[in-house]
């Protein structure tokens, strides 16, 4: 790392194919991102009743006491749920990729999950077990006669957000631990360092990229994230602020949209940040060794504490999914610790039904994934590797879409698209593929992220050896670059297909006719009424096992793979 | 070879106009409905009316009312078809919604004090809903609590952190609770009970579904809910109850045909099934378990369903009146959300504070304390502006943008806050000060 500070880019002119690039992605970004947005977004900037552009609007919200008290609680949640997100991730990807670890794939997997939390489902589930008169509490209640308010006010908020978004931090910092050159230990090693000196001094900043990627993820996320806040009815935050005003029936408030205006400027300040804190650093390195760092044995009683700590980590991050679970398949559960009884009727009642929701799902995620992958590795190399204007525009306007709210966004498609009719005409804006874009944009940071701390550790050399071996840019592109970022891409992948495969907000507006609908929506439907929450969550449980088993499947490709790359060296 | 192809287009493109001039096709309706009440009443009306598909598509109140605003050019849907008469309103004041006269004869014009249909026919009463109060029985029993029936019940200490309801800015059925209470009791006594409730909250939920599924649950225990949550949770099996108090209204829910709809025929098709015998009777489902507005229904009703149009209670109940509401709307949803919703630490500490030094003072009495418990409660119930102001043009201005404004909603809305936190935290010093004196 870093021997060299900042290798010197050395490509100032733009070649015509970079900017070509440029201009189609921007294409893309101001077409299903920008313009439906801005429609909406616009409102910010008007005056209420006239229509006239004025700033007014934007001094209101500095001068009011809620908005204010808001800024502040949505700062101290976000940053709190990265502490407690790194403190959950860190000993998972520590363990699973620097130890010879039974189970390790399996974990990689589980600790993967909490990203996949049903919309609704997954907050009765949550509150059923953590809530105030949750499993936990209800028995702590009969035992020792007190209760622990998990899931109350900004401590709930930060409870609920790690438990949820620290896969973030997990997935990216496994990727760039298993890209870390074994040299480097080896040569640390050799000069006398180990144990935890090593880990500090040597391993875990290699792994900065990752990190700093899933990190400031975390942050944007949390501070942008309105379902958790509602679901635990913490109101003075900005998310659910902007939301509450933005779907009020009849109301025509600019508040709302000028929360949003402020919550993408934060964002974006907050990439800016990560950015920065790693500029004047190199990150990448020149040999890939088999599967990245050694693998250690664990000593028996490392292995008993390692397991142990694994373990309970799983137990408390995979909790909501095990309440799912119960609920999927509960009688009646109410103000009990466990259910009064079990059935298999709510699965039954959805089998019909679910492989409709399933079959669309995967269509729309993964083609949303796919989306994402080559537009975000587009952006990231057109950042990192390209000195063409108006890269960082790509980049920022990329990263905004955390801060737009689902339904903005869904309102923007139908203000933009409806309009345009095909030539039978329905309108474009009832077509499926527009699902697809809207949830393509929305998790275009995701992949954004990834790809970008993947790019930053393949050192720039490997590529300047290829051309000067005489590779065009496309080759060397192709044959160097892509391989080398494999690991990278598809976690971006995975982390935009699964969370794409349980998005509702933006859905809810653009869905069309339950033909179309993926599984997100199926729940909602039956969400809405005491008996329906049974069968949602059966759906829900559906759900999570889709997208874990591809999520596996994915993983076992990985890992084949960069064993039959190791044994070829 | 082409002409048996000419021949095929032929034949189908006559079917198709038979299709059409017979009705038939498909009929779109956006709803706020859930599945377990869409699903009945698609199977019954295309067993019906055959020919006829009900396409449902399942939106929030508000985004449907958004949605269909945002469609209009192009519009694709028939139907829209949810519970707050103040979506419908909107709609019709937007110009979204289409006239239309039912075939159905020998329904009544109001149900309890509440007139069944839009008076210019663009939206029709299917359903009658009243609210009430419904509780977990299991959780009321753990904590030792009594059942409460009444509005005032719920403002007792007994009931300090057990209480839910729904933010009347974001579940329109919630805000005609709020406006009942409040025509009911008065501007200056009716804030004085909601905000009697409002210290007593545990929760203020962002949709009207979260508060039946945390009094469902056992999250809560008390929830402020229209009736047919708490029925077909009954009939789900859950362990709750309902209670309808006396200062209560019974409004209907309603479907209207949407301007310019697609298939103008099945939309009408639709509603005049809905309001047939035969549709009615769908709304007895253990799932759906509306009251419908076809009187002679409840004879099939099941044991202990309560009849709006015979049970004397419901007879007795107030006078809504619509305009009224309709004319304060936004400012009483952004008071109880800048005096209750935003404000619920606050509250409830102050609220706390009472109940402490009013035990107190049960045990042993103490002039000057008494009079500063008075205090603290008047503080407590204090309002910003009186009901006069909240209907006044220049207050309804500022929250619709027109000319007579002398503040913007942003500007009134954090006067408003400014003066809750300032009361309330006078409310609780004077409260602990009284006890201070008892002790």
């Amino acid at each position: 790392m870093a021997f060299a500070a900042a290798i010197p880019i050395n490509r100032i002119s733009a070649k015509p194919g970079q900017i070509a690039a440029v201009a189609l992605i921007a294409l893309f970004l101001a077409i299903f991102l920008v313009i439906p947005a801005g429609t909406v977004i616009y409102t910010a900037f008007t005056e209420k009743g006239t229509g006239a552009l004025t700033i007014v609007n934007f001094q209101d919200f500095f001068r009011t006491r809620l908005f204010q008290q808001s800024f502040f609680n949505s700062v101290y949640v976000s940053a709190m749920s990265v502490v407690w997100g790194t403190l959950i991730a860190l000993p998972l990807a520590v363990l699973t990729t620097r130890f010879e670890f039974r189970g390790s794939l399996l974990i990689q997997t589980l600790g993967f999950i909490p990203l996949i939390m049903p919309p609704f489902v997954g907050a009765v589930a949550m509150q059923l077990l953590f809530g105030r008169n949750g499993t936990v509490n209800l028995l702590l209640n009969d035992w020792l006669g007190f209760r622990i308010p998990f899931m109350e006010g900004l401590n709930g908020v930060i409870f609920v957000q790690s438990l949820h978004y620290f896969p973030f931090i997990l997935i990216n910092l496994s990727t760039s631990l298993r890209n870390i050159d074994r040299s480097m230990e080896e040569a640390a090693q050799n000069l006398g360092s180990s144990g935890f000196r090593l880990f500090r001094r040597i391993v875990f900043p290699l792994a900065m990229p990752g990190y700093l990627a899933g990190a400031s993820l975390v942050f944007v996320k949390v501070f942008d994230d309105l379902a958790t806040p509602l679901l635990l009815n913490v109101k003075d935050m900005l998310a659910p602020q902007a939301y509450l005003r933005v779907t009020s029936v009849g109301l025509t408030d600019p508040m709302g949209y000028v929360i949003s205006v402020i919550l993408i400027v934060v964002s974006i300040f907050a990439m800016w940040l990560s950015a920065v804190a790693m500029r004047g650093k190199d990150y990448s390195t020149v040999q890939r060794g088999g599967g990245g760092l050694s693998k250690r044995p664990l000593r028996r009683g490392e292995a008993v504490l390692a397991y142990g700590v694994v373990g309970l980590i799983l137990l408390l991050v995979l909790s909501p999914h095990i309440g799912l679970l119960l609920l999927s398949l509960a009688t009646v559960w109410s103000f009990s610790p466990l259910p009064d009884g079990f059935t298999v009727a709510h699965y039954t009642r959805v089998f019909g039904e679910s492989s409709l929701y399933i079959k669309n799902t995967l269509i729309y995620a993964s083609l949303a994934g796919l989306i994402d992958v080559i537009v975000g590795g587009a952006i990231a190399y057109l950042v990192l590797r390209t000195k063409v204007i108006g890269r960082r525009w790509l980049d920022w306007a990329a990263t905004a879409a955390l801060a737009i709210p689902g339904v903005v966004l869904g309102i923007g498609y139908l203000r933009t698209f409806y309009g345009i009719s095909l030539p039978d005409g329905t309108p474009l804006a009832t077509l499926w593929v527009m699902v697809v874009m809207a949830l393509a944009i929305r998790r275009l940071p995701y992949a954004l992220r990834a790809c970008y701390a993947a790019l930053q550790q393949v050192s720039q050399s490997l590529e300047e050896a290829a051309e000067n071996l005489g590779a065009t840019k496309q080759r060397t592109i192709r044959r160097i670059v892509l391989p080398l970022m494999t690991g990278g891409l598809l976690a971006g992948f995975v982390t935009s297909f699964s969370t794409a495969a349980v998005e509702l907000s933006a859905t809810l507006m653009l869905i069309q006719s339950n033909s179309d609908a993926p599984i997100a929506y199926g729940l909602y439907v039956f969400m809405q009424s005491p008996a329906g929450r049974g069968p949602g969550a059966a759906l829900g449980v559906i759900a999570v096992i889709m997208v874990a088993a591809c999520t596996l499947l994915s993983h076992y490709v990985v890992e084949r793979r960069q064993k039959t790359l190791g044994m070829n060296k | 070879m082409l002409k048996t192809i000419a021949a095929a287009m032929l034949i189908s493109a006559a079917a198709i106009v038979a299709a059409h001039a017979e009705g038939g096709g498909k009929v779109t309706i956006v709803t706020s409905f859930s599945k377990d009440v869409t699903d009945p009443f698609k199977a019954s009306f295309e067993a019906a009316n055959p020919g006829y598909t009900l396409d449902v598509q399942n939106k929030s109140t508000s985004s449907g009312v958004k949605y269909v605003d945002e469609t209009k050019g192009n519009n694709q849907t028939d139907l829209f078809w949810a519970s707050a008469p103040d979506a419908f309103d909107s709609l019709k004041s937007r110009k979204l919604l289409t006239r239309f006269t039912p075939s159905v004869t020998g329904l009544p014009d109001k149900v309890g004090s509440y007139p069944v249909n839009d008076p210019d026919g663009f939206y029709f009463g299917f359903a009658a809903s009243g609210y009430g109060i419904m509780s977990n029985d299991r959780y009321l029993e753990a904590n030792n609590i009594p059942k409460p029936s009444e509005w005032g019940d719920l403002t007792k200490p007994e009931y300090y952190d057990h209480v839910a309801i729904a933010a009347p800015s974001r579940s329109g059925t919630t805000h005609l609770t709020i406006e009942t209470i409040l025509q009911g009791e008065g501007w200056d006594k009716g804030w004085g009970t909601l905000k009697g409730i409002g210290g007593n909250l545990q929760q203020v939920t962002e949709r009207s579904f979260g508060v039946p599924d945390a009094v469902n649950s056992g999250q809560t225990g008390i929830g402020i809910v229209i009736d047919f949550f708490a029925f077909s949770a009954q009939a789900s099996g859950f362990p709750v109850s309902f209670a309808y108090p006396s200062v209560t209204t019974v409004v209907p829910a309603n479907i209207g045909i949407v301007a310019n709809a697609p298939n103008q025929k099945g939309a009408e098709a639709f509603v005049n099934y809905l309001l047939s015998e035969k549709g009615q009777t769908v709304l007895l489902e253990p799932t759906i378990r509306r009251l419908p507005i076809n009187p002679a229904l409840y004879e099939k009703a099941p044991e202990g369903f309560p009849n709006p149009f015979k049970d004397p209670r419901f007879q007795s109940m107030i006078t809504f009146d619509a305009d009224v509401s309709k004319k304060r709307t936004d400012v009483v949803d952004t008071l109880f959300d800048q005096l209750i919703s935003f404000q619920l630490d606050k509250l409830k500490g102050a609220t706390k504070a009472v109940h402490a030094a009013e035990q107190a003072l049960a045990k042993s009495d103490n002039a000057e304390a008494r009079g500063l418990l008075e205090e603290a409660r008047s503080l407590i119930a204090a309002m910003p502006i009186t009901a006069e102001q909240a209907a006044s043009q220049e207050v309804r201005d500022a929250f619709t943008g027109g000319d007579q404004k002398t503040a913007r909603q942003a500007e009134l809305e954090q006067q408003w806050a400014a003066f809750a936190t300032e009361k309330y935290a006078g409310a609780q010093s004077k409260a602990e000060a009284a006890l201070a004196l008892i002790d």
